[in-house]
């Protein structure tokens, strides 16, 4: 029975990996520690979609105390309303613009954690020219997305390659994260690819930091409480053995 | 007017007290002098487990509850109010939502120990009783508890558990919109499950846990041997198998607590979502009744049941399968309280009964783990096949049981408790 018990423990982790991946079209690794690149990504968020999009569950000074950057930067370049910077990061657009997508723009405060960290890296890598689309643009991550591709001049314009015989592309629900999907482009950018591929992932870093703002913290204390619990159950141990001595 | 002293002779405080009240009479009877077989082994810890994740439950929550807001249009954010601006508040979360999944993981380890040797067998059928009834307070507590949140994941399980009760003939309906206290899951339904989440429920769990530990205390414990360590007591009466809870047991259990506040940690500061398991994804957007998440699954705890309600496919008799599902469902829970009853073995524990009840256990715990995984994947009819196959054996193990202990060939019981050597 105890082995039975270990084969359950050692399946469930793999079992908790079964359900976490959601068939995306890429694969991102978050990198907390990167102060840097959870700047650039703030940056990065603040200039291109905070217009739009509300982060109501983050403050802004919360988001400068948690990555290393002074108020008065804080006040100069992130901050585009006239919110003071204990307020909370919402957009300045007012709902009847919001008309114009068909839909309010959602909240990205814990999209992260809702779609997952390879999803949000995805969707915005997959934006592709479409003929017919209201914003002349659709989404591979997100068929149908009613957002035009706002870091289209920054990637370039590209177009999904048709599909070759018995081969499908990969779509998000589906299974085929395993390939990438093809692209071709259309029109070059101002970055590079590569450039490209690093804001995304500055900007996907900066999201999955918003979506558990304590994630990195949280880890430094869990070692020390398990260092400590580690002591004490050993001492525990300890005292088991020597009371029991005399149990025959 | 002078009064008895108290028969344990204490003076000072503790002697004013123990002529006024029975500190030291309980103190001796539960922790003191009780006396539990000497042979315990891994599978004993988890009772005092529960008991801790009991405690862990109460009190983090009482603190969720002083920033928590039962309101539809408030308690998504008040959650991450809690997790964001609340010093520390993250950390209770994490400890109540992980503490949920834990008391689920110590419960069912503990129940299997009682299939494991019989511990529900006679004179230890009401603990059983009370013990079944924790399950049941248990999952309505867990069930009304994950609605709270208020996320896509708490609106369609509700949603989807309220409206079983549909499935009752003539009263279902009217008894649907009763639950809700509305036409549809709405700010009348969080009102309500908070009330019974933090106050009706974990009042009658306390009372059962209470009930449970007194009917225990009165009988004495089992143990992995399944033999009666009353049937042997010394010239003061003390069983000879039987060693004092406290400090023997006491301090076991506090090297069985480390080890489990290890885990209990590593998930908690580490990977407190569980892969999606604990926390699910879709519980990180707000409830939006509009929209019907593609993959509805209820948190792993309750995946078994949700298998076996779905494995039910065919209108039988004239009751719809829907019906028939809310009953199978119902039923794999009330089948636990005829426990006692049903096993007709001479002997309580695995250690000696034959090779059709340990064939029938193997079967029964795989079913058990194959259910769970099947109710967290959308229904294919592969999958719904499965599940039809180990909803039979789940209820097999018990509707078959009465014949097959009686036909088992056992071995026969030691008259004392065994234990390994070096110890």
């Amino acid at each position: 029975m105890k082995h039975l018990l270990i084969a359950l423990a050692l399946a469930l982790p793999g079992m908790a990996m079964a359900a976490g991946g959601g068939g995306t079209a890429y694969k991102f690794d978050p990198d907390l520690g990167n102060e840097p690149s959870l700047q650039r990504g703030a940056a990065a968020f603040m200039n291109y979609c905070s217009g739009c999009h509300s982060m109501g569950l983050l403050r802004y000074n919360r988001l400068a105390a948690d990555l290393g950057i002074p108020e008065d930067l804080l006040q100069e370049n992130l901050m585009f309303t006239s919110d003071k910077v204990g307020a909370q990061i919402n957009s300045a657009m007012i709902p009847a613009s919001a008309k114009w997508f068909g839909k309010q723009p959602p909240d990205l405060t814990l999209t992260a954690r809702a779609r997952g960290d390879d999803w949000v890296y995805s969707f915005l890598k997959t934006f592709y020219v479409e003929e017919g689309r209201p914003n002349g643009v659709n989404n591979l991550t997100l068929p149908g997305a009613s957002m035009p591709h706002v870091l289209g001049g920054l990637q370039g314009w590209q177009k999904l390659k048709p599909a070759e015989e018995g081969e499908e592309h990969a779509e998000a629900g589906g299974h085929g994260a395993s390939h990438a999907p093809e692209f071709e482009v259309l029109e070059e950018g101002v970055l590079s690819a590569k450039e490209y591929d690093g804001l995304v992932a500055d900007i996907t870093n900066f999201m999955v930091y918003a979506a558990e703002p304590v994630k990195i913290k949280r880890k430094e204390i869990g070692t020390l409480v398990i260092l400590y619990l580690m002591l004490f159950t050993f001492v525990a141990y300890l005292l088991k053995r020597e009371f029991w001595k005399d149990v025959h | 007017m002078p009064i008895v002293p108290n028969p344990y002779k204490t003076t000072g405080f503790l002697g004013w007290i123990d002529d006024r009240f029975p500190l030291t009479k309980m103190w001796k009877d539960h922790v003191a002098e009780y006396y539990a077989p000497k042979n315990f082994n891994f599978w004993y810890f988890f009772g005092s487990l529960a008991l801790l994740v009991l405690v862990n439950q109460l009190l983090t929550g009482i603190w969720l509850a002083m920033f928590f807001k039962p309101d539809a249009a408030l308690a998504f954010e008040s959650v991450e109010y809690i997790m964001r601006d609340v010093e520390w508040g993250w950390l209770i979360r994490y400890m109540h939502s992980t503490g949920a999944s834990a008391f689920f993981v110590v419960v069912f380890l503990h129940m299997y120990r009682g299939l494991l040797y019989g511990s529900y067998r006679q004179p230890r059928e009401l603990i059983w009783i009370f013990g079944c009834l924790i399950f049941l307070v248990l999952m309505a507590e867990a069930f009304m508890g994950y609605v709270l949140p208020w996320g896509q994941m708490s609106y369609w399980g509700a949603q989807v558990i309220i409206s079983l009760f549909g499935a009752i003939p003539v009263v279902g309906e009217d008894l649907v919109t009763w639950i809700r206290g509305d036409f549809f899951i709405a700010d009348a339904t969080i009102n309500r499950f908070f009330s019974l989440h933090v106050v009706a429920l974990p009042f009658v769990l306390v009372g059962l846990v209470i009930a449970h530990l007194l009917a225990l205390h009165e009988v004495g414990s089992n143990n992995p041997d399944g033999v009666e360590i009353k049937k042997h007591k010394d010239e003061n009466g003390i069983p000879k198998d039987g060693i004092a809870f406290h400090p023997y047991y006491t301090v076991k259990d506090i090297f069985g607590t480390g080890v489990f506040l290890i885990l209990f940690a590593f998930v908690i500061f580490f990977i407190p979502d569980f892969g999606g398991y604990f926390l699910e994804k879709p519980n990180f957007e707000p409830a939006n009744p509009m929209v019907t998440p593609e993959h509805i699954a209820p948190v792993w705890y309750f995946t078994p049941q949700y298998a076996m309600l779905r494995a039910i496919t065919v209108d039988l008799f004239g009751v719809p399968a829907k019906l028939w599902g809310v009953i199978v469902l119902g039923g794999s829970v009330v089948i636990l309280f005829f426990l006692p009853w049903l096993d007709k073995s001479p002997v309580k524990s695995i250690r000696y009964k034959g090779p059709i009840f340990k064939i029938a256990l193997a079967l029964f715990t795989v079913s058990f783990v194959v259910l769970g995984y099947l109710g967290t994947q959308p229904p294919t009819p592969g999958k719904t096949l499965l599940a039809q196959i180990g909803t039979a054996i789940y209820f097999g193990f018990f509707f078959l049981m009465p014949f097959y202990t009686k036909i088992d060939k056992t071995k026969p019981e030691p008259d004392r408790v065994t234990m390994k050597e070096g110890h």
